[in-house]
């Protein structure tokens, strides 16, 4: 018997090789494992595996083990696999009993529950190319968009059926609905436009003090909010707050087989769910725009009277003198079209997905940059068609 | 295996399942399953962890499209006709595994819903038919609770007194003992047996829980992940004594008829 190479001893871990005439290669296992310490390396058996003089067989010795834990099992499966390489049997007859065990559950697991093929190697071996990632995304993304244009087209037929009186939809949950976007919204909107509407005042009052023309400060403040910013910023907060809301609720009702429970009785979730929360938005949208206009010219009205010295009443009259019916209507509209937007956004992106907590998470997340992608792009639009039609 | 000629031709036939075949995507869960559910019948979907039991129940209520085959209800083929679909969803109660109670909403708006959606009855009416249905899965007096107030074994209850609101045709359990201990497993098991007794209603549950299986199945289906399709059908003592697939006889007996085999 000649005793060789000690291979691991971190601590008190040990792996002793003998070679032994009868038995082929002893594998002492030695000490205390312990998984804190890490996996030992299996390299120096390997190497023994190769050259010339391999054994025919591997047998373990325990006599010296201490304890054990899942480091060992680990070792001693992937001594298993490399012996299995190379056509050595291995007899686990040495090993304590409960890891004996374990290596039995471990092994019959691996022929009874593998996966078929085709999912294996769809989920491991595939490092596509960066032509192939190019067509995989173009793929995805026409697959997104599809998805939109299907849900679309589901919610286009539940408002049909709501005009002819047959969607199932309750009140009850519209006035939940309407409540959750309007009431609840008052007070973050008011803030954020009335600091806005200040802000504009401030930018406006420098440049306009050079001209000595400070009360233009007025028509600035109040066509920008009136045209553009009361609906721009309203719509950006409830896609924050709203859109992200939908997106959550919608898809955590999925993960908990809510929608699953409706659809099984009959009722359709799109009619069900998704059109309160849209009528609410869209209806509470241009009402929201209309008090952050306000809001917004108070704020700038604030702004003249503290800073420039321009009286409430001088600043109304020209507020009134300079903002239209045209300026003023053209910002509800695209409000309510921001508002069709976000609900658009937070339905689609509760619906589509995995049924995951995970899942739930990214929804929102998608729900609320869509929602602002989408403003953005419609707002950019709503200004070549204005002025195209010279509003 | 039970073969189905004309599915009209047998009177007690509830539903009938042709040539199915379930999966996802690219990947084939169950294929070619042919049986059929017998009117009134408690039939019991069983199987190993990952043998596709879910899958088929949700191929069943419409969650799942199949990739062929056809599922039909009395004489509906509910996997093409689409727009009958809802009528016969109205007629069935599914307990899903969680309860799937809305959570949004109060035990009583949970099963009161289907009541005002489907019905005529007037608010006194549905608040009574309410704590009727309430009190016969023991959770009278949780008429306001939410369910994120109730424990899990309670939703459930809760969740079985919403399937049952509008008295259906064809009950489906998910898993109905899953998460309860074995005394309310036991209790939910008597109160399956009375709904069929009492409702007459078509049960089919899917469950791995042997006691369950034993002591409400009339009849079993065994489905096999490694065929991937139904390898037994029949009651689940005439399967124990009958059946010479070792895969069946390892599930009916818990693995113990692996030893039994091993010793002389
Ligand atoms: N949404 C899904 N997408 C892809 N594969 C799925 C999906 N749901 C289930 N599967 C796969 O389908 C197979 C059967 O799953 P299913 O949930 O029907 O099993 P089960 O018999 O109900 O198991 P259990 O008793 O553990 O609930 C599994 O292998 C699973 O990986
Ligand atoms: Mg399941």
């Amino acid at each position: 018997m000649t005793v060789t190479s000690v291979l691991s001893s971190a601590n008190t871990r040990q792996v002793e090789i003998t070679r032994d005439a009868s038995l082929g290669l002893v594998v002492s296992l030695k000490g205390r494992w312990r998984i804190g310490r890490g996996l030992p390396s299996v390299e120096g058996i390997t190497d023994r595996l190769k050259d010339d003089s391999r054994p025919e067989k591997i047998v373990f010795d325990t006599t010296g083990l201490e304890s054990w834990d899942t480091s060992l099992l680990a070792f001693v499966v992937r001594l298993i696999g490399i012996c299995r390489q190379h056509g050595i049997r291995v007899e686990t007859e040495g090993l304590p009993q409960g890891l004996k065990r374990l290596l039995e559950l471990v092994e019959s697991d691996e022929d009874r529950s593998a996966p078929n093929e085709e999912t294996v190697s769809k989920k491991t071996e595939f490092h596509p190319s960066l032509l192939e990632r190019v067509g995989l995304r173009a793929l995805g993304f026409y697959a997104t968009w599809t998805s939109l244009l299907e849900f679309i087209g589901q919610v286009s037929i539940a408002f049909a059926k709501l005009l002819l009186g047959k969607a199932r939809m309750r009140f009850s949950d519209l006035v939940v609905q309407v409540y959750g976007c309007s009431a609840r919204a008052l007070g973050i909107v008011s803030l954020i436009s009335f600091l806005v509407g200040t802000i504009l005042a401030f930018m406006g009052a420098v440049q306009l003090q050079q001209f000595g023309a400070t009360i233009y400060v007025a028509d600035l403040v109040g066509i920008g909010i009136a045209r553009d910013m009361g609906a721009m910023m309203t719509a950006i907060i409830m896609a924050g707050r709203t859109g992200a809301a939908y997106a959550a609720e919608l898809g955590t009702m999925r993960v908990a087989e809510e929608i699953d429970a409706l659809q099984t009785m009959g009722i359709a979730p799109i009619e069900f769910l998704v059109l309160p929360r849209f009528i609410a938005l869209v209806v509470m949208m241009p009402l929201l725009c209309l008090y952050a206009d306000f809001l917004g010219m108070v704020g700038g009205a604030s702004v003249a009277a503290g800073v420039l010295g321009i009286s409430f009443r001088a600043y109304f009259h020209r507020t009134a003198a300079a903002v239209t019916l045209g300026s003023m209507l053209g910002g509800l509209v695209k409000a309510t079209v921001y508002g069709v937007l976000i609900a658009l956004a937070g339905c689609w992106r509760g619906f589509q997905g995995e049924a995951s907590s995970a899942a739930v998470g990214s929804a929102t997340t998608a729900a609320v940059v869509d929602a602002i992608v989408w403003i953005v792009v419609a707002c950019g639009m709503f200004a070549f068609i204005f002025r195209i039609l010279n509003i | 295996m039970e073969r189905n000629g004309k599915h009209s031709a047998a009177r007690s036939d509830h539903i009938v399942v042709r040539n199915l075949s379930l999966g996802y995507g690219e990947r084939l869960i169950l294929q070619d399953l042919n049986f059929s559910i017998r009117r009134g019948e408690i039939f019991v979907i069983m199987g190993g962890s990952g043998s596709g039991k879910s899958t088929l129940l949700r191929a069943l209520i419409g969650l799942v499209e199949p990739l062929a085959g056809e599922i039909f209800y009395g004489d509906l083929n509910f996997t093409t006709a689409l727009e009958e679909r809802e009528r016969v969803l109205r007629r069935i109660g599914v307990l899903y595994q969680g309860g799937a109670l809305w959570s949004s909403m109060t035990l009583a708006e949970n099963v009161g819903l289907p009541l005002a959606e489907f019905t005529d009855l007037g608010p006194d009416e549905i608040r009574e038919i309410v704590s009727l249905k309430l009190a016969l899965v023991g959770l009278k007096g949780f008429e306001d609770f939410y369910p994120n107030e109730l424990s899990g074994g309670m939703r459930k209850r809760g969740g079985l007194a919403r399937a049952i609101a509008l008295d259906p045709e064809v009950l489906f359990f998910d898993e109905p003992s899953s998460g309860l201990d074995p005394v309310s497993a036991r209790l939910l098991d008597d109160l399956i047996l009375e709904l069929r007794a009492s409702l007459g209603a078509t049960i089919i549950v899917v469950t791995h829980d042997l006691a369950s299986i034993f002591a409400i199945a009339d009849r079993a289906l065994f489905l096999d992940p490694e065929r991937k399709t139904a390898t037994a059908l029949g009651h689940p003592k005439e399967l124990l004594a009958n059946s010479t697939d070792p895969k069946l006889r390892l599930f009916l007996t818990r693995g113990e008829a692996a030893n039994e085999e091993a010793k002389p």
